[in-house]
């Protein structure tokens, strides 16, 4: 039987989840993220999967937002939750309190394609149902690259900006399909280029994948992720 | 299960479309192309010529009016074969050639090339409706005629001269039953095709086209159940349907790019008043035969990616199919549905809140709403391609129209106003599917179709005959 909420952990996998758990971090206190396939960054650009996918990410600990249709995530993701939300590249540790609650950006490397927000929602002792999380990251490119396109998946709903404009939005309550989501061509420039991200779950698994493809629609690797190129 | 939905649902749509313009003719040639025209001539020198494959009109006559001619372009010249009957089984096939077929063409000027093949009234064979064939598996060329009386007969040309190769040597007999044969090469088999039935009585004429193959271009060819053409085998290609009967004198027109079509004949189209027509059909080949495939025809239909089986919808806010649902979870309530016969949603139950501009195109999870639901519509004095007009493509009730917009995108626009990048070209390859492709693309001279570049979203790029991004299943919904 399949329930209308997505979840597929089994309980063993929670209570091995549980043992890894750190200490809630503290407003203002970043607790390096290490459970289940994430880990703390280290401190050197990284390059990305050899499939393109991004591995580096800065999460922010989940908000609460209901709904997965169009209009509901669209609402829940142009909500304003702290300042400067479209714009700031946040550092790993800083806080904003959005409804009074102060909120946590984490800085995490994946070890797989995609980035498992259960599993950083659960090692911080966090709801993973009924959430939004907002994700952002840095693309260093060498060149000024024209006639690419970001091709995302995520668990569930999600949208999706490059260097602040909107791209992607897909909704409902949807898995993780590498590529489901892709958004038209655009040009990345050369240096930083800001992905941002708003992720709403409604229950069970969540987690998200995005990399780029080139004008022959093959995944680019040619590029770094450096969460510092913007501010150092 | 997939193609057999398709043939379904292709043979319950609404009428056929045939040629447009002049298309009276009888025993076409193969169509080929010459300086961005579509000829053909048929028995009695009969010549046609279209710009776009679609509106035909009048052409120029062969200098020899004989029977059945056949065409091939080699090298730079055009090599007709046109057979005549001074007896009921004595006959001659003719060569004649020209560099162009445009009689405006300066380069216009027909030559004899002599008998290439012939039958004496005696033997069992009468030398008419000649059928030519490149071999592109070694470059030899070779002319199968032949004609009920006795066999189909095979020998071989120059393919620099288009003359006669080995005239000492006998023809040999290929099958019999039939006339209008025709070979072609797919996969290291060799497929004739053989007209059998009787022509020439309009309606109640039983021509049909029959195919055998084999792995040796001198045969023996036999059919799906094993039995030789020489023996009266041949598997059904193509027979009477719909409002056209007798089908006959296949030819091969072979577009590039995995796209395959054939020109024929029907003996009698009852939409025009029981005249013979010429017509182009998409080729298809399933499990090693070669199909008959249809043109689109007009419909409403859901257009689902081969690639990721997602369809295209206009992209709003869906609304489930009989109403949101008050709640959700498990339990007896959750299955129970709402009780009667809910009804197919269209546009009008739900678009009072679909913006009323421009909208985005983006693909989803086939769920039988009304912003997933595509009319397909031709048009008429829009010009066309080999088969078929320009269609327009609908959010069905509505007049949204789906539109190639700027920067190689698409986009679904509030109302049809016919401009070209509304206008779309729709051929479908030789597994069944569809290849769709917009007239023409603001700013871009390139020639580009409809491409699933990821599991919800649809873009245009170059046709790449080898990936499924640009295939299409046009299903009802």
């Amino acid at each position: 039987m399949i329930t209308p909420r997505n979840c597929r952990c089994s309980l063993l996998a929670i209570l091995a989840l549980a043992a890894s758990l750190r200490i809630p971090a503290a407003a203002g206190d970043a607790v390096p993220v290490s459970a289940g396939s994430l880990t703390p960054p280290t401190a050197a650009p990284l390059s990305p999967h050899s499939d393109g996918f991004i591995p580096r990410w800065l999460l922010l600990e989940p908000i609460g937002a209901n709904g997965l249709t169009d209009s509901a995530v669209q609402a829940a993701a142009k909500k304003e939750y702290f300042p400067n939300q479209f714009t700031v590249v946040p550092h790993d540790g800083d806080t904003v309190t959005p409804g009074g609650m102060p909120l946590t950006w984490h800085a995490v490397d994946t070890k797989n394609y995609n980035v498992n927000l259960y599993h950083f929602a659960t090692a911080l002792n966090k709801k993973t149902s009924d959430v939004l999380f907002w994700a952002v990251t840095v693309v260093n490119s060498p060149h000024e690259m024209r006639d690419m396109r970001l091709a995302i998946g995520s668990n569930a709903a999600s949208v999706w900006w490059v260097n602040g404009e909107e791209v992607i939005g897909i909704y409902g309550d949807r898995q993780t399909v590498i590529d489901d989501g892709v958004s038209k061509r655009l040009t990345l420039k050369k240096g930083a280029n800001v992905i941002r991200a708003a992720i709403v779950n409604g229950g069970g698994a969540t987690d998200f994948c995005a990399r780029f493809l080139d004008a022959q629609d093959r995944p680019w690797t040619g590029f770094t992720i450096d969460l510092g190129a913007i501010h150092p | 299960m997939r193609h057999a939905l398709l043939a379904t649902v292709l043979g319950s749509a609404s009428l056929a479309f045939a040629l447009d313009g002049e298309i009276g003719i009888h025993d076409p040639s193969t169509v080929v192309l010459s300086n961005g025209k579509y000829y053909t001539y048929g028995t009695g020198g009969t010549g046609l010529v279209s710009d776009d494959g679609w509106t035909w009109r009048r052409g120029t006559a062969l200098p020899r009016r004989g029977l059945a001619p056949d065409v091939i372009h080699l090298g730079d010249r055009y090599y007709v074969y046109v057979a005549a009957n001074s007896g009921p089984t004595k006959a001659d096939i003719n060569l004649i050639s020209n560099k162009a077929l445009d009689p405006n063409s300066p380069d216009y000027k027909w030559e004899e090339g002599g008998v290439v093949a012939s039958s004496d009234g005696v033997e069992d064979s009468n030398a008419i409706d000649p059928g030519v064939f490149l071999d592109p598996a070694d470059g030899k060329l070779w002319l199968t005629y032949g004609s009920y009386f006795g066999y189909i007969r095979l020998v071989e040309l120059n393919p620099r001269t288009g003359q006669r190769l080995h005239p000492e040597e006998a023809p040999r007999n290929i099958a019999i039953n039939g006339e209008a044969s025709d070979m072609i090469y797919h996969d290291g088999w060799y497929y004739l095709l053989v007209t059998h039935g009787s022509c020439c009585r309009g309606a109640d004429s039983g021509y049909n086209i029959r195919v055998g193959r084999s792995k040796n271009v001198a045969g023996p060819f036999v059919d799906n159940m094993g039995v030789d053409m020489l023996q009266g085998g041949g598997k059904l290609f193509a027979g009477s349907e719909g409002r056209v009967i007798g089908p006959g004198h296949f030819g091969l027109l072979d577009l590039g790019q995995g796209v395959q079509k054939f020109s024929l004949h029907y003996e009698a189209d009852l939409d025009r008043g029981g005249a013979s027509v010429l017509d182009i059909r998409p080729l298809q080949w399933k499990d090693g035969w070669p199909v008959a495939g249809d043109n689109m025809k007009e419909g409403t239909y859901q257009i689902q990616s081969v690639r990721t089986g997602t369809v295209i919808e206009m992209a709003v806010e869906g609304v489930p199919v009989g109403g949101r649902q008050a709640g959700r979870g498990g339990g007896r309530g959750a299955f129970a549905g709402q009780g009667g016969v809910i009804p197919a949603q269209d546009a009008a139950q739900v678009s009072s809140k679909w913006p009323a501009g421009s909208v985005d195109l983006r693909m989803a999870n086939y769920m039988l709403q009304a912003q997933q639901k595509w009319t397909i519509a031709p048009l008429p004095n829009a010009g066309g391609y080999p088969g078929s007009p320009y269609f327009k493509v609908t959010i069905a009730g509505t007049d949204r129209a789906l539109a190639a917009a700027g920067d190689a995108e698409l986009v679904v626009l509030p109302s049809f106003t016919g401009a070209p990048e509304q206008l779309w070209r729709m051929d479908q390859l030789p597994d069944g599917s569809w290849r769709i492709m917009p007239k023409s693309v603001p700013g871009s001279k390139d020639v580009l179709a409809l491409s699933a570049v990821g599991s919800s979203f649809a873009t245009l790029a170059k046709f790449d005959p080898a990936s499924e991004k640009q295939r299409w299943l046009v299903k009802a919904p």
